[in-house]
């Protein structure tokens, strides 16, 4: 579904020198595959991200999705950042028909369509309220029916709970698994949490920070469907204490800190 | 408090028998203002023209001026220094000279009007289509929308708390403008009124001219207001939270 061969981008940054954001990324992503990116701050997760949805070019290497490699932002793909980035101006409900009104694909029945995905991540009746009248959970949770409406194939999501209180951010997560199993979708998740990586995903992109580069690609031994159960396992703390020491053991060693 | 404040008005020239040419009393002020209330009224309605007119033509002009400026770098280097030079020349200077070339009719003061008052409009509308979140941007553009879309869509309504806190000033100076104007050369107009009715020491009807003229910026300025409030409820609220 998505192949990455050998990607790497190089930024200059405002005094001319080159940053190297990611560097020799290759990896094969399947298709409905859970793929989770994690890595410290600055790792270039995000530059991944946005260089899958085709918003910034390589500098080295290519990505094909279905064998075709992307060039600029693609009709097949959602994209839920950080914050929500709602149109403070616009109601929930066309906040979430935005997609469609860009790309010229409004239907008669792209209303009922968001209506029914703001019913699935339970903001029915908050169609017509705009964004200000929202809390951040139910902002987030809209924007995520945004990246939906147009059906992609492919969901990208930069570390979209990263703003949420930890309980909302369990919540949506659960939500998230749920969503994925109704309609289900290539997932590439950008997370700072490991727990939440390794709940969520297939596989896990361990990244390593300046430049970015794939540390290891983990795969997750877990059954699904999941729940908040499946943290107890062993299996669930092995994966995540084997991905902490990919990430903090390798800058332990640099530090020269006692681990 | 307003009522206070006359009455003190009114007691204190009464008390220390101020003249009428220093200052007024307020009764004096109303009623020779009433007396030729006919006139006062004509006066009023042609400053009024002026300055509706001004304010339209600056805001018509600044709207697509602010698209053109913030376009590109280029265009924007090329053109702000015309605008800026606009606002170095003296307004008050500049009438006469503006009343040879387009003569002696209301244009020049509507022009007047529009100089003084389009400069701070173009500056707050440019300013809110730059200051545009980039994730806004980002996402106009992950959609694949057109320059145009991401104007109409992003750009122009994440401007208008901007645009109105220009058309805010932009108004008040209008009165400004069209007044300064009305000095110069005007037939009528309640500047007109002033420099007229203190020429021959009606004092009274100039103070009667002033108070109209505060009148007409305050209704103006909370016309504008309301047109916020009421077609733009989500921009006057996120400027209540900015405020507060």
């Amino acid at each position: 579904m998505i192949e990455i061969d050998k990607l790497s981008k190089v930024f200059q940054s405002q005094d001319g020198e080159d940053v190297v954001a990611v560097r020799n990324f290759s990896v094969a992503i399947a298709k409905n595959e859970f793929v989770s990116l994690v890595g410290p701050s600055g790792c270039g997760k995000s530059t991944m991200l946005r260089l899958v949805a085709g918003l910034i070019p390589p500098t080295v290497g290519t990505i094909l999705i279905e064998g075709v490699p992307v060039r600029e932002p693609r009709q097949d793909t959602g994209i839920v950042f950080q914050s929500p980035t709602l149109l403070p101006w616009a109601t929930v409900a066309d906040n979430v028909l935005f997609p469609l009104k860009m790309m010229h694909q409004m239907a008669v029945d792209s209303l009922d369509k968001a209506n029914a995905l703001l019913g699935l991540v339970g903001l029915a009746g908050f169609e017509k309220k705009y964004p200000r009248e929202l809390s951040g959970g139910m902002q987030q949770r809209a924007a995520i029916c945004r990246a939906l409406i147009h059906d992609p194939g492919i969901l990208l999501m930069d570390e979209p709970f990263g703003a949420l209180d930890a309980l909302t951010r369990e919540e949506m997560s659960l939500e998230l698994l749920r969503i994925w199993t109704e309609q289900p979708k290539t997932i590439l998740f950008v997370t700072h949490s490991i727990p939440e990586a390794v709940l969520l995903s297939d596989r896990v992109i361990v990244m390593s920070a300046r430049p970015g580069e794939i540390v290891e690609i983990v795969e997750v031994p877990l059954p699904r469907p999941r729940s908040f159960a499946v943290e107890a396992r062993s299996e669930f703390q092995d994966c995540a204490q084997h991905i902490r020491k990919l990430i903090f053991g390798a800058r332990d060693e640099h530090d020269g800190a006692p681990s | 408090m307003l009522v206070v404040l006359i009455g003190v008005w009114e007691g204190a020239v009464d008390l220390f028998r101020i003249p009428v040419y220093l200052l007024p009393a307020p009764s004096a002020i109303w009623s020779d203002s009433v007396a030729i209330a006919g006139t006062v009224a004509g006066h009023t309605a042609a400053t009024l023209h002026t300055v509706l007119v001004g304010f339209v033509v600056s805001f018509a002009i600044s709207l697509p001026l602010a698209v053109l400026l913030t376009s590109s770098p280029y265009v924007s280097n090329a053109l702000y220094p015309l605008i800026v030079l606009t606002q170095s020349i003296p307004k008050i200077a500049l009438a006469p000279i503006l009343i040879v070339i387009l003569g002696a009719n209301e244009l020049p003061r509507i022009v007047i009007t529009f100089l003084v008052a389009f400069f701070p409009l173009v500056i707050a509308i440019a300013t809110g289509m730059l200051t545009v979140p980039p994730e806004l941007i980002e996402l106009g553009r992950s959609y694949k929308a057109s320059r145009l879309q991401e104007l109409y869509r992003i750009r122009l309504p994440y401007a208008v708390p901007f645009i109105f806190g220009g058309l805010k000033v932009a108004i008040a100076l209008a009165v400004v403008g069209a007044v300064v104007a009305e000095f110069v050369n005007a037939d009528k107009g309640l500047g007109y009124l002033i420099i007229t009715a203190t020429a021959f020491f009606q004092v009274p009807v100039a103070f009667g001219a002033l108070i109209l003229l505060s009148v007409m910026g305050i209704v103006l300025f909370q016309a504008v207001v309301i047109i916020e409030r009421v077609f733009f409820p989500w921009s006057a609220v996120n400027q209540e939270a900015v405020i507060v």
